[in-house]
């Protein structure tokens, strides 16, 4: 089938299809979970602590818990309290904005200008949720069922939830995942008490060691998330482009570097998409 | 260390509330309301998605560049060399996340600790 370019470029189903393909290998990585039919699966608490327990089954809550200890430690080095620290977890629960939200809020941008570059992270929250929430949805969900499920969306349980829901009946899919959101963020609230206590007590060279895990985990995790050019090239020009935007000292540096790299970003993706 | 320097005041969490917790959920909100009819592969959305990713980018450069608190007592050069030892890594290993933030850190300390 020859579709017109124009067609072509607004069919989204090319671009699921790609999407799909940043979820990390889930054919490779058999989960230990009961099978669809066993009465294990007839309780939602069960499914509850099945969610919960699910949090041992993957590589990313390792990698969670040491962002969130290197969140902990910059909440206490940029001078903000644990209970802010430990809130920032609790109601944003999405690493990228809570690091933006310390760090412009720390270096001196007005609450406007902070509240601008998180609700610019934050929008790619939106596709996450509303690929996720079909996953766990039956005829018979009422919206406010889901509302936790929303609220815990984020990369790590958008990941998951595309890897172990598949094993998961459908009715209880809803208790499944808030179990594994429960888990999930306790792991990260004990990380933030954790860093944060570090910070406070270690010597200058091991605070620093714990302050660069969050910059090298969020560089790596972004880095193995971006299967398209325009990711990668957003990722490296927002990094090279932040230093010349600091220069400028508008007090919106991070929102310049990030809106033109990011547009040069597609920029390449445009062209790529015409000509292919 | 108090109490009290564990709970901050209040300002600063109506400030979370404001800058971070609101500006964050609103579209979560958003997702989970009218979620049913858009597109999750839509040309905006690349571009959005796009721009945020730099953001972030700028945000881990300013981290590194212009660092907080103890990670300020470590050189330039070291910091760089850091996370340019941990991507090397990373691409060798194949995009282990583990591996690049082991040897980013390991390269720091060691290099700290030949510092003096």
């Amino acid at each position: 089938m020859h579709a017109s370019p124009a067609a072509r470029f607004l069919d989204a189903r090319r671009r699921i299809a790609r999407y799909a393909g940043t979820i990390p290998h889930p054919a490779k990585t058999p989960v230990a979970l009961p099978p669809l039919d066993s009465p294990q699966w007839q309780s939602p608490w069960r499914a509850f602590a099945w969610g919960l327990r699910s949090i041992t089954q993957t590589i990313l809550t390792l990698v969670l818990f040491a962002t969130y200890l290197g969140i902990g430690a910059l909440a206490h080095d940029t001078h903000f309290s644990l209970l802010w620290a430990l809130c920032s977890t609790l109601f944003v629960w999405a690493g990228p904005a809570q690091i933006i939200l310390i760090t412009t809020l720390g270096s001196g941008a007005t609450v406007i200008q902070s509240a601008i570059a998180v609700t610019v992270s934050a929008i790619r929250l939106f596709p996450m949720v509303v690929s996720v929430l079909p996953l766990m949805r039956t005829p018979t969900t009422k919206r406010r069922e889901l509302f936790f499920a929303a609220h815990l969306t984020a990369v790590t349980l958008w990941v998951e939830c595309h890897r172990f829901l598949p094993q998961v009946p459908r009715e209880r899919r809803i208790a499944f995942v808030n179990g594994l959101g429960f888990g999930l963020v306790s792991v990260c609230l004990t990380a933030n008490t954790v860093g944060y206590f570090l910070a406070a007590n270690l010597t200058q060279t091991l605070g620093s060691a714990i302050l660069l895990l969050t910059p090298l985990s969020f560089l790596f995790s972004t880095a193995r998330n971006s299967r398209e050019v325009a990711d990668v090239v957003a990722l490296a020009l927002g990094v090279l482009l932040y230093p010349l935007a600091a220069k400028m000292n508008s007090g919106l540096d991070i929102l310049v570097s990030g809106l033109v790299a990011g547009t040069i970003a597609y920029g390449v993706h445009w062209w790529r998409e015409v000509r292919a | 260390m108090s109490f009290a320097q564990l709970i901050g005041d209040w300002q600063a969490l109506a400030v979370l509330f404001v800058a971070g917790v609101v500006p964050n959920q609103i579209w979560r909100m958003l997702g989970l309301w009218f979620g049913g009819g858009i597109d999750e592969g839509s040309e905006l959305l690349v571009w959005v998605r796009a721009v945020a990713t730099a953001i972030l980018a700028g945000v881990i450069a300013q981290i590194v560049g212009e660092p907080p608190g103890a990670l300020a007592s470590v050189p330039d050069a070291l910091r760089y060399g850091a996370v340019g030892a941990g991507l090397v890594v990373f691409l060798l290993t194949r995009r282990s996340i583990f591996a690049g933030v082991v040897a980013g850190e390991v390269f720091m300390l060691a290099g700290k600790w030949w510092l003096g």
